[in-house]
């Protein structure tokens, strides 16, 4: 049955594997096939326009995966059997972890429930195949995580009851809403947020600063992980470009819908990175780089390169980037100054940094640690040392959009806290920033619907009325273990018998005003 | 004598997760179940979904399947990711041999061409099934809920996507790699009489909205029929036709029909045994759906093998659905 047709160059080949097995339907029509394609507004005229990504048949991802796995069960096997967290660089490393359970690894499940949507929801063939590619991959992380967590869980307190928490605790929404609003957003809006401002843009700033810290300290099953999602990301990221070039070219209408979500998943992607430039700053014991260096390199460097190449589409950078560019001064000591008083309602740890720590900061900082925060922290050290360890008992007022409580300044003056709102049907709303308030006035809808965790406090629907109540019994956050300051907690007590060194109850945790 | 090793032992302060401890004890617990069970998000979702406003992100009510908790749902293979892919790596290595072994030695180009032909329009056609399957399963593991259940199926998204691709090397080997094999095999399925039942069938599954209804039809219903009928009992057939090497090349769809069938009859009997509601709802789908998968095979069995052929696997398939308290009207089982 020869031919004297050519043979298949690669690139058509894996077309032939993937996307012409796909037809063009006759007895139900596209639009009840694909319901959710059309909405968003996005038009697409040829979708066999669309460049794979990445050419893996399932055969080759079977085989590649598998190895993957192999060796990264046999490393988590190894740390277990030689209490390999008894390496890590000091007890303190192990609230980064905390973070990262409760923050990010329920997030990769949410991109797992994600794409297996856009998965199916897509006409384009090619862009189904690498969307499951993703979900599939996310399944990988979620559950790789939960693994290499395992035995930090059985050693430390606060990783233990880490999706209950997510659900639940006031600063773990932030994350939470963010994946929730990109689900809950259509298929394109989707995978620009998180494909493209996530795992593009951003992912440098995220899963990167993780992986690195964990490489820092000592954390052998962490970064063994984070080695071996590498190549996963790497598809994830050429997706992400991909996703945004194709919509692009497809129509020029679609440029202004694009520019919105770039916008907004911009600004809600730095304001839930303000949640890593304090891990980044204060969490890691052996320092990687600054916040301010990272988002230097990372965003304004590499992200500025990438938006100057995507200008030729008529895109432009990120509305509010400016504002960020001056933010990553002062993100980071802002959300630990948060965070230090009211790690009373928290899963982890806070504690003030050492002298070195701080001269650290003051280096890295030079035009604002010393003058804006090291005070702040040297008046609660004073006061801790006095035993008066200060905790914050009220509640803080919450973003309607990012939910971050109302912590940041105002971009060009850092002494004066940022804040806006607006009245939307009687209502009113308040927001910690310009960019989250445009968000808002663009979807007002949608954004009025935000389970805030506050006020689900206070309006009774957390199972109790009290700080303490709420914390034990809705969040499962074991008191006096799970939380409150570092010094003398049970995680330090236990650190300071693997050093072998003698318990320091002199700044002890259990304070005289906590909750 | 035996070597010592001395190690130190530290004593852990907990055993595992919280919630594996409130399901399972304190104790310690598989990498399966830390893996799968209670690792979504169930509660204080923020936003509705814009592309179904009536229901909630990880809403049960997506199905009128009702389950106290879907986690009762479990994987008798006790598939995570890890063992997943690495199971599938071994059956896809078996699978590369006898791909490599029929190709190199000219297993199937050797055959006369009607029969190269007959593979063509029977069995390379299949690849369009597997990857409706493909986007059944994948639309159901993103409207599902509970870890143990959305697993399993992107699982089962991935393998129908695998088992398109090598039914559509077969006809890369019959066309020496150019495509035109696969390019006339398409037009069996796009215009022959023979597959239009088929598939109208499987453009009839991507619109349905309830996913367990879905996740029943394909995985349970017309690969119940499917999978016996084209791959055991047109495999024979085409023994008898003299092209038996064929089988080399769906060795990989037996072994997997037959480990994937432990999973779809675990779901449905737990399903099943829920409530009286569960119960009445899936033979109200399998009285819908089984006569369609039959009359859609229908075509195939005629031209090949025989109506016969196809009445013993919905014989069988009936067996099958009464282990599972389900009842087929098409035979007297």
């Amino acid at each position: 049955m020869a031919t004297n047709k050519k043979k298949l160059s690669l690139k058509d080949k894996y077309q032939y594997l993937t996307r012409d097995m796909a037809w063009e339907p006759s007895y139900q029509s596209k639009k009840d096939i694909f319901p959710q394609e059309d909405f968003e507004g996005i038009k697409i005229t040829d979708w066999d326009k669309w460049e794979d990504p990445f050419r893996l048949t399932m055969d080759a991802y079977w085989k590649y995966q598998a190895e993957k796995e192999k060796k990264l069960y046999a490393i988590f096997d190894a740390f277990a059997q030689n209490n390999g967290h008894q390496n890590i660089s000091d007890a303190r490393y192990v609230n980064a972890l905390k973070l990262f359970l409760t923050g990010v690894s329920p997030l990769e499940y949410g991109a797992f429930q994600g794409y297996s949507r856009v998965g199916r929801q897509f006409s384009g063939a090619g862009a189904r195949t690498a969307c499951q590619m993703q979900a599939i991959d996310e399944l990988r992380h979620v559950q790789t995580q939960i693994h290499a967590m395992s035995h930090y869980n059985k050693h430390f307190n606060g990783l233990h009851d880490f999706a209950h928490m997510h659900d639940r605790i006031w600063f773990l929404s932030v994350p939470k809403s963010f994946f929730d609003d990109a689900r809950s957003a259509g298929p394109f809006e989707f995978l620009t947020a998180i494909s493209f401002s996530f795992e593009y843009v951003l992912t440098n700033l995220l899963f990167v600063p993780f992986m690195s810290g964990a490489a820092y300290n000592g954390d052998m099953a962490t970064v063994t992980f984070g080695f071996s999602a590498q190549s996963d990301e790497a598809r994830h990221m050429t997706l992400g470009l991909e996703v945004i070039k194709f919509m692009l070219e497809q129509h020029e209408d679609n440029v202004p819908i694009i520019q919105h979500w770039i916008d907004k998943w911009f600004w809600r992607g730095y304001r839930l990175l303000s949640l890593v430039s304090m891990m980044m700053d204060y969490m890691l014991p052996n320092k990687v780089m600054s916040w301010k260096d990272a988002w230097e390199v990372y965003y304004e460097q590499n992200g500025g390169a990438l938006f100057k190449d995507l200008e030729r589409y008529g895109i432009r950078p990120p509305k509010y980037q400016d504002e960020a560019n001056k933010g990553k001064e002062h993100i980071s000591h802002q959300l630990w100054a948060t965070f230090y008083q009211y790690c009373q309602a928290t899963n982890f740890h806070t504690w003030i940094p050492s002298e070195e720590e701080m001269n650290w900061l003051s280096e890295q900082y030079p035009d604002t640690f010393d003058q804006y925060y090291r005070p702040r922290f040297e008046h609660w050290q004073a006061l801790q040392e006095k035993g008066e360890r200060f905790y914050n008992n009220t509640l803080p007022q919450l973003c309607q959009v990012c939910q971050v409580p109302a912590l940041f300044t105002e971009p060009d003056d850092p002494t004066k806290l940022s804040h806006r709102s607006l009245e939307h049907e009687g209502e009113r709303y308040h927001f910690c920033s310009d960019g989250c308030c445009d968000i808002f006035k663009y979807e007002p809808d949608k954004y009025i619907q935000a389970w805030l965790p506050v006020h689900q406090i206070y309006q009774g629907n957390c199972e109790g009325a009290d700080v303490e109540t709420v914390v034990t019994k809705y969040y499962h956050i074991d008191a006096g273990r799970d939380n409150f300051e570092y010094l003398g907690s049970p995680d330090h007590k236990r650190w300071q018998a693997i050093k072998g060194q003698k318990p320091d109850e002199s700044q002890a945790a259990k304070p005289k005003n906590a909750a | 004598m035996s070597i010592e090793i001395k190690t130190t032992s530290v004593e852990p302060i907990r055993n595992t997760y919280s919630n594996i401890k409130r399901r399972f004890g304190d104790k310690p617990a598989t990498r399966y179940q830390e893996a799968s069970f209670d690792i979504e998000a169930v509660t204080n979702f923020h936003y509705k979904p814009l592309w179904d406003p009536e229901h909630m992100l990880n809403d049960p009510t997506r199905t009128c399947i009702r389950m106290a908790d879907w986690h009762s749902v479990t994987d008798p293979r006790q598939f995570y990711y890890g063992a997943y892919v690495q199971n599938r790596a071994k059956m896809q290595e078996a699978t590369e041999h006898s791909y490599s072994f029929c190709d190199k030695r000219g297993l199937i180009t050797r055959l006369p061409e009607d029969l190269q032909e007959t593979l063509l329009r029977f069995l390379v056609p299949l690849r369009h099934v597997e990857l409706g399957a493909n986007m059944n399963n994948s639309g159901v593991a993103g409207d599902c809920i509970a870890g143990t259940v959305t697993q399993m199926h992107i699982y089962q998204a991935m393998d129908r996507l695998g088992a398109g691709q090598y039914l559509s090397r077969i006809a890369l080997i019959i066309d020496g790699g150019t495509g035109d094999a696969l390019d006339r095999s398409k037009t069996y399925w796009m215009d022959d009489a023979l597959w239009q039942p088929m598939r109208r069938l499987v453009e009839d599954t991507l619109v349905i909205k309830d996913w367990f209804e879905l996740s029943l039809t394909q995985n349970l219903i017309i690969d119940g029929l499917m999978y016996p009928l084209m791959y055991e009992a047109f495999d024979q057939w085409l023994d008898e036709q003299g092209a038996a090497d064929v089988s080399m090349l769906t060795e990989f769809m037996r072994d997997w029909s037959k480990e994937t069938v432990r999973w779809v009859d675990a779901m449905v009997k737990t399903v099943m045994a829920e409530n009286e509601a569960n119960a009445v709802q899936l033979q109200a789908w399998v009285e819908h759906w089984e006569p369609r998968a039959y009359e859609a095979l229908a075509p195939l069995a005629d031209e090949s093998m025989g109506r016969d052929a196809l009445d013993t696997v919905r014989a069988q398939f009936a067996t099958r659905l009464k282990k599972l308290g389900l009842t087929s009207q098409g035979v007297q089982a």
